[in-house]
Protein backbone atom coordinates (compact mmCIF):
# COMPACT_ATOMS: atom_id res chain seq x y z
CA UNK A 1 0.00 0.00 0.00
CA UNK A 2 1.59 3.27 -1.23
CA UNK A 3 2.04 5.64 1.71
CA UNK A 4 -0.42 8.81 1.56
CA UNK A 5 1.50 12.38 2.00
CA UNK A 6 -0.67 15.41 1.74
CA UNK A 7 1.38 18.45 1.08
CA UNK A 8 -0.44 21.99 1.93
CA UNK A 9 1.16 25.20 0.16
CA UNK A 10 -0.35 28.33 -0.54
CA UNK A 11 1.52 28.74 -4.28
CA UNK A 12 -0.79 27.18 -6.42
CA UNK A 13 1.91 26.11 -9.33
CA UNK A 14 4.33 25.17 -6.55
CA UNK A 15 2.42 23.19 -4.57
CA UNK A 16 1.34 21.24 -7.81
CA UNK A 17 5.23 20.28 -8.53
CA UNK A 18 5.15 19.17 -4.69
CA UNK A 19 2.31 16.93 -5.63
CA UNK A 20 4.30 15.83 -8.89
CA UNK A 21 7.46 14.87 -7.05
CA UNK A 22 5.92 13.24 -4.67
CA UNK A 23 4.16 11.06 -7.18
CA UNK A 24 7.23 10.22 -8.76
CA UNK A 25 7.85 8.04 -6.57
CA UNK A 26 6.27 4.49 -6.91
CA UNK A 27 5.49 4.05 -3.17
CA UNK A 28 4.31 7.33 -2.51
CA UNK A 29 0.97 9.08 -2.98
CA UNK A 30 0.64 12.33 -2.72
CA UNK A 31 -2.64 15.07 -2.83
CA UNK A 32 -2.02 18.46 -2.60
CA UNK A 33 -4.30 21.24 -0.36
CA UNK A 34 -4.40 25.04 -1.11
CA UNK A 35 -6.74 26.43 1.45
CA UNK A 36 -6.93 25.41 5.57
CA UNK A 37 -10.90 24.02 4.80
CA UNK A 38 -9.88 21.71 1.99
CA UNK A 39 -6.41 20.69 3.87
CA UNK A 40 -8.63 19.60 7.31
CA UNK A 41 -11.41 17.62 4.68
CA UNK A 42 -8.98 15.57 2.78
CA UNK A 43 -7.09 14.82 6.39
CA UNK A 44 -10.19 13.67 7.70
CA UNK A 45 -11.10 11.91 4.91
CA UNK A 46 -8.03 9.74 4.54
CA UNK A 47 -4.93 8.19 6.71
CA UNK A 48 -2.56 10.40 5.72
CA UNK A 49 0.78 9.53 7.28
CA UNK A 50 2.70 12.74 6.70
CA UNK A 51 1.48 16.22 6.22
CA UNK A 52 3.83 18.66 4.30
CA UNK A 53 3.47 22.27 4.85
CA UNK A 54 4.63 24.09 2.03
CA UNK A 55 5.58 27.79 1.32
CA UNK A 56 3.16 30.46 2.08
CA UNK A 57 1.19 29.30 5.09
CA UNK A 58 0.54 32.28 7.85
CA UNK A 59 1.20 31.24 11.46
CA UNK A 60 -1.73 31.13 12.77
CA UNK A 61 -3.51 28.49 10.47
CA UNK A 62 -0.23 26.54 10.81
CA UNK A 63 -1.03 26.37 14.95
CA UNK A 64 -4.81 25.71 14.09
CA UNK A 65 -4.04 22.98 11.47
CA UNK A 66 -1.26 21.20 13.70
CA UNK A 67 -3.73 21.34 16.27
CA UNK A 68 -6.38 19.80 14.57
CA UNK A 69 -4.31 17.31 12.77
CA UNK A 70 -3.15 16.09 16.07
CA UNK A 71 -6.48 15.85 16.88
CA UNK A 72 -7.95 13.62 14.29
CA UNK A 73 -4.66 11.46 13.65
CA UNK A 74 -1.64 11.93 16.39
CA UNK A 75 0.05 9.19 14.20
CA UNK A 76 0.40 11.34 11.17
CA UNK A 77 4.11 13.12 10.79
CA UNK A 78 4.03 16.65 10.12
CA UNK A 79 7.20 18.09 8.02
CA UNK A 80 8.23 21.68 7.24
CA UNK A 81 8.71 20.63 3.72
CA UNK A 82 11.45 23.57 2.75
CA UNK A 83 12.36 24.76 -0.88
CA UNK A 84 9.40 24.42 -2.67
CA UNK A 85 10.23 21.47 -4.15
CA UNK A 86 13.41 21.07 -5.50
CA UNK A 87 16.47 18.51 -3.88
CA UNK A 88 15.11 18.77 -0.38
CA UNK A 89 11.63 16.58 -0.49
CA UNK A 90 12.76 13.13 -0.66
CA UNK A 91 14.79 13.48 2.30
CA UNK A 92 12.17 15.23 4.32
CA UNK A 93 10.02 12.05 3.63
CA UNK A 94 12.24 9.43 4.20
CA UNK A 95 13.06 11.46 7.35
CA UNK A 96 9.90 11.30 8.76
CA UNK A 97 9.49 7.69 7.82
CA UNK A 98 12.18 7.02 9.69
CA UNK A 99 10.58 8.53 12.76
CA UNK B 1 35.90 22.10 23.22
CA UNK B 2 35.62 22.31 19.60
CA UNK B 3 33.49 19.87 17.95
CA UNK B 4 33.84 19.22 14.33
CA UNK B 5 33.08 16.73 11.33
CA UNK B 6 35.10 16.00 8.36
CA UNK B 7 33.57 15.29 4.83
CA UNK B 8 36.25 13.74 2.60
CA UNK B 9 35.34 14.51 -0.64
CA UNK B 10 34.83 11.01 -2.21
CA UNK B 11 32.19 10.57 0.49
CA UNK B 12 29.38 13.21 -0.91
CA UNK B 13 26.68 12.58 -3.22
CA UNK B 14 27.28 11.97 -6.74
CA UNK B 15 24.87 12.20 -9.25
CA UNK B 16 25.54 12.13 -13.46
CA UNK B 17 22.62 13.05 -15.83
CA UNK B 18 25.31 13.54 -18.71
CA UNK B 19 24.66 17.07 -19.04
CA UNK B 20 24.89 17.89 -15.54
CA UNK B 21 27.39 16.41 -12.64
CA UNK B 22 26.69 16.89 -9.34
CA UNK B 23 28.42 16.18 -5.94
CA UNK B 24 26.12 16.71 -2.87
CA UNK B 25 27.90 17.58 0.18
CA UNK B 26 24.10 16.93 2.08
CA UNK B 27 21.46 14.93 1.18
CA UNK B 28 19.74 16.42 -2.19
CA UNK B 29 17.61 15.08 -5.08
CA UNK B 30 17.79 11.19 -4.88
CA UNK B 31 20.99 11.13 -2.91
CA UNK B 32 19.57 10.25 0.71
CA UNK B 33 21.84 10.09 3.68
CA UNK B 34 20.56 10.77 7.21
CA UNK B 35 24.36 11.82 8.64
CA UNK B 36 24.47 14.25 5.69
CA UNK B 37 21.55 16.53 6.53
CA UNK B 38 22.85 19.70 6.92
CA UNK B 39 25.60 21.42 9.20
CA UNK B 40 23.00 23.72 11.30
CA UNK B 41 21.05 25.92 9.10
CA UNK B 42 23.53 25.16 6.12
CA UNK B 43 21.34 22.71 4.05
CA UNK B 44 23.04 22.50 0.48
CA UNK B 45 26.50 22.32 -0.59
CA UNK B 46 26.25 21.00 -4.36
CA UNK B 47 29.75 21.45 -6.56
CA UNK B 48 28.12 21.07 -9.84
CA UNK B 49 29.32 21.33 -13.42
CA UNK B 50 27.02 21.79 -16.32
CA UNK B 51 27.89 21.51 -19.92
CA UNK B 52 28.00 23.90 -23.15
CA UNK B 53 24.44 24.85 -23.89
CA UNK B 54 22.65 23.14 -21.11
CA UNK B 55 21.04 24.05 -17.85
CA UNK B 56 17.93 24.15 -15.38
CA UNK B 57 14.87 24.18 -17.02
CA UNK B 58 12.47 26.73 -15.00
CA UNK B 59 11.78 25.13 -11.37
CA UNK B 60 10.27 26.39 -7.84
CA UNK B 61 11.97 27.41 -4.72
CA UNK B 62 10.26 28.43 -2.00
CA UNK B 63 11.65 29.35 1.95
CA UNK B 64 15.40 29.01 1.04
CA UNK B 65 18.46 31.37 0.88
CA UNK B 66 20.19 30.26 -2.39
CA UNK B 67 23.86 31.09 -2.98
CA UNK B 68 25.22 30.88 -6.39
CA UNK B 69 29.26 31.20 -6.70
CA UNK B 70 30.41 30.48 -10.25
CA UNK B 71 33.94 28.67 -10.06
CA UNK B 72 34.49 28.22 -14.15
CA UNK B 73 32.46 29.60 -16.87
CA UNK B 74 29.10 31.83 -16.52
CA UNK B 75 25.47 31.30 -15.45
CA UNK B 76 21.82 33.12 -16.84
CA UNK B 77 19.58 33.32 -14.46
CA UNK B 78 16.22 34.30 -15.56
CA UNK B 79 13.34 34.28 -12.39
CA UNK B 80 9.76 34.97 -11.55
CA UNK B 81 10.28 38.40 -10.80
CA UNK B 82 11.53 39.48 -14.61
CA UNK B 83 15.46 38.93 -13.39
CA UNK B 84 17.80 38.37 -16.19
CA UNK B 85 21.04 38.01 -15.26
CA UNK B 86 24.26 36.57 -16.07
CA UNK B 87 26.75 35.37 -12.99
CA UNK B 88 29.98 35.59 -13.83
CA UNK B 89 33.26 33.91 -12.62
CA UNK B 90 33.80 36.37 -10.04
CA UNK B 91 30.29 36.95 -9.14
CA UNK B 92 28.09 35.60 -6.06
CA UNK B 93 24.18 35.84 -6.13
CA UNK B 94 22.08 35.70 -3.08
CA UNK B 95 18.28 34.74 -3.67
CA UNK B 96 15.72 34.98 -1.40
CA UNK B 97 13.04 32.09 -2.13
CA UNK B 98 10.67 33.57 0.71
CA UNK B 99 6.82 32.78 -0.68
CA UNK B 100 7.92 31.29 -3.80
CA UNK B 101 10.17 32.11 -7.02
CA UNK B 102 10.40 30.22 -10.07
CA UNK B 103 13.15 30.45 -12.40
CA UNK B 104 16.00 28.50 -14.87
CA UNK B 105 19.94 28.79 -14.47
CA UNK B 106 21.34 27.94 -17.94
CA UNK B 107 24.77 27.59 -19.61
CA UNK B 108 24.84 29.98 -22.31
CA UNK B 109 28.65 29.31 -23.79
CA UNK B 110 28.11 27.39 -26.77
CA UNK B 111 31.81 25.48 -25.85
CA UNK B 112 32.56 26.03 -22.49
CA UNK B 113 31.20 24.22 -19.62
CA UNK B 114 30.54 25.97 -16.47
CA UNK B 115 31.12 24.57 -13.04
CA UNK B 116 29.83 26.61 -9.54
CA UNK B 117 28.27 26.16 -6.14
CA UNK B 118 24.63 26.18 -5.42
CA UNK B 119 24.80 26.63 -1.26
CA UNK B 120 21.55 26.86 0.20
CA UNK B 121 20.66 28.31 3.81
CA UNK B 122 17.51 27.80 5.90
CA UNK B 123 16.15 31.47 6.19
CA UNK B 124 15.81 32.70 10.02
CA UNK B 125 12.50 34.21 8.37
CA UNK B 126 9.88 32.30 6.39
CA UNK B 127 7.62 33.63 3.69
CA UNK B 128 9.80 37.08 2.93
CA UNK B 129 9.19 38.59 -0.73
CA UNK B 130 11.18 37.35 -2.99
CA UNK B 131 14.38 38.87 -4.01
CA UNK B 132 17.79 38.84 -4.92
CA UNK B 133 21.26 40.31 -5.02
CA UNK B 134 23.98 40.08 -6.73
CA UNK B 135 27.74 40.86 -7.19
CA UNK B 136 30.91 41.49 -9.01
CA UNK B 137 33.80 40.73 -6.67
CA UNK B 138 37.51 41.86 -6.61
CA UNK B 139 39.60 38.97 -7.09
CA UNK B 140 42.39 40.90 -5.43
CA UNK B 141 40.55 41.18 -1.91
CA UNK B 142 40.99 37.15 -1.28
CA UNK B 143 44.74 37.03 -2.08
CA UNK B 144 46.55 36.14 1.48
CA UNK B 145 43.01 37.88 3.22
CA UNK B 146 39.62 37.12 3.81
CA UNK B 147 37.35 38.55 1.57
CA UNK B 148 33.83 38.74 3.00
CA UNK B 149 31.17 38.21 -0.08
CA UNK B 150 27.67 37.17 2.17
CA UNK B 151 26.75 38.90 5.58
CA UNK B 152 23.24 39.28 7.19
CA UNK B 153 23.34 42.77 6.65
CA UNK B 154 22.48 44.70 3.46
CA UNK B 155 25.14 47.31 4.52
CA UNK B 156 27.88 45.49 5.12
CA UNK B 157 30.60 43.95 2.29
CA UNK B 158 29.38 40.91 0.05
CA UNK B 159 25.17 39.99 -1.02
CA UNK B 160 23.25 39.38 2.05
CA UNK B 161 20.76 36.83 3.09
CA UNK B 162 17.94 36.50 5.94
CA UNK B 163 20.20 34.30 8.18
CA UNK B 164 22.65 35.43 10.73
CA UNK B 165 25.58 33.87 8.29
CA UNK B 166 28.78 34.91 6.56
CA UNK B 167 30.60 33.22 4.16
CA UNK B 168 34.39 34.51 3.56
CA UNK B 169 36.71 33.56 0.29
CA UNK B 170 40.62 33.24 0.75
CA UNK B 171 43.02 32.76 -1.89
CA UNK B 172 46.27 31.83 0.24
CA UNK B 173 49.86 31.16 -1.26
CA UNK B 174 51.53 28.17 0.38
CA UNK B 175 52.34 29.32 3.77
CA UNK B 176 50.13 31.54 4.49
CA UNK B 177 48.11 31.54 7.78
CA UNK B 178 45.11 33.57 8.86
CA UNK B 179 42.68 33.13 12.16
CA UNK B 180 38.83 32.98 12.04
CA UNK B 181 37.04 34.64 14.57
CA UNK B 182 33.20 33.23 14.86
CA UNK B 183 31.01 36.47 14.51
CA UNK B 184 28.00 34.86 15.49
CA UNK B 185 26.95 33.66 19.08
CA UNK B 186 25.90 29.84 18.86
CA UNK B 187 27.10 29.92 14.93
CA UNK B 188 29.67 27.01 13.58
CA UNK B 189 31.73 27.06 10.04
CA UNK B 190 31.74 24.82 7.51
CA UNK B 191 34.73 25.64 5.14
CA UNK B 192 35.08 23.94 1.78
CA UNK B 193 38.72 22.90 -0.02
CA UNK B 194 38.19 24.87 -3.89
CA UNK B 195 41.66 24.10 -4.71
CA UNK B 196 44.99 22.63 -2.90
CA UNK B 197 45.75 21.56 0.58
CA UNK B 198 44.48 23.77 3.78
CA UNK B 199 45.04 22.65 7.56
CA UNK B 200 42.37 24.12 10.01
CA UNK B 201 44.06 23.67 13.22
CA UNK B 202 45.61 20.12 12.55
CA UNK B 203 43.12 18.76 10.55
CA UNK B 204 44.44 18.47 6.47
CA UNK B 205 41.93 19.16 4.26
CA UNK B 206 42.47 18.49 0.36
CA UNK B 207 40.81 19.39 -2.35
CA UNK B 208 36.82 19.64 -2.24
CA UNK B 209 37.00 17.83 0.81
CA UNK B 210 34.40 19.85 3.71
CA UNK B 211 34.95 20.29 7.72
CA UNK B 212 32.68 21.81 9.94
CA UNK B 213 33.56 22.72 13.60
CA UNK B 214 31.68 24.59 16.05
CA UNK B 215 31.37 25.24 19.22
CA UNK B 216 34.64 27.00 19.38
CA UNK B 217 35.21 30.55 19.33
CA UNK B 218 38.07 30.61 16.96
CA UNK B 219 40.22 28.89 14.51
CA UNK B 220 43.42 29.06 12.43
CA UNK B 221 43.75 28.00 8.59
CA UNK B 222 46.68 27.41 7.07
CA UNK B 223 47.81 26.91 3.74
CA UNK B 224 49.72 23.88 2.85
CA UNK B 225 49.73 24.36 -0.85
CA UNK B 226 48.23 27.30 -2.66
CA UNK B 227 45.05 27.27 -1.70
CA UNK B 228 41.45 28.09 -2.45
CA UNK B 229 38.33 27.71 0.06
CA UNK B 230 35.44 29.21 1.27
CA UNK B 231 33.97 29.36 4.31
CA UNK B 232 30.37 29.41 5.65
CA UNK B 233 29.84 30.61 8.87
CA UNK B 234 26.08 30.00 10.16
CA UNK B 235 23.89 29.01 12.99
CA UNK B 236 24.41 25.75 14.19
CA UNK B 237 20.31 25.95 15.59
CA UNK B 238 16.90 26.75 14.19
Amino acid sequence: MKIKILALGRHPEILQTVVRLINNNPEWEGMGANTDDEAVLLFSAQAFKIVLLCGGIEPDSENSLRATFNALNPDAIIVQHYGGGSGLLSAEIYQALAK
Amino acid sequence: MAHTVLHKAETRGHASHGWLDSYHSFSFSSYYNPERMNFGVLRVLNDDTVDAGMGFGKHPHDNMEIISIPLEGDLEHKDSMNNVAVIKNGDIQAMSAGTGIYHSEYNKDREQRVKFLQIWVYPNKKNVEPRYDQITLNLDDRHNKLQQILSPNPDDEGVWIHQNAWFHLGKFDKGISTDYAIKGKGNGVYLFVLSGDVKVNDQLLNTRDGYGIWDTDKFTIAAETDAEFLLMEVPMEF
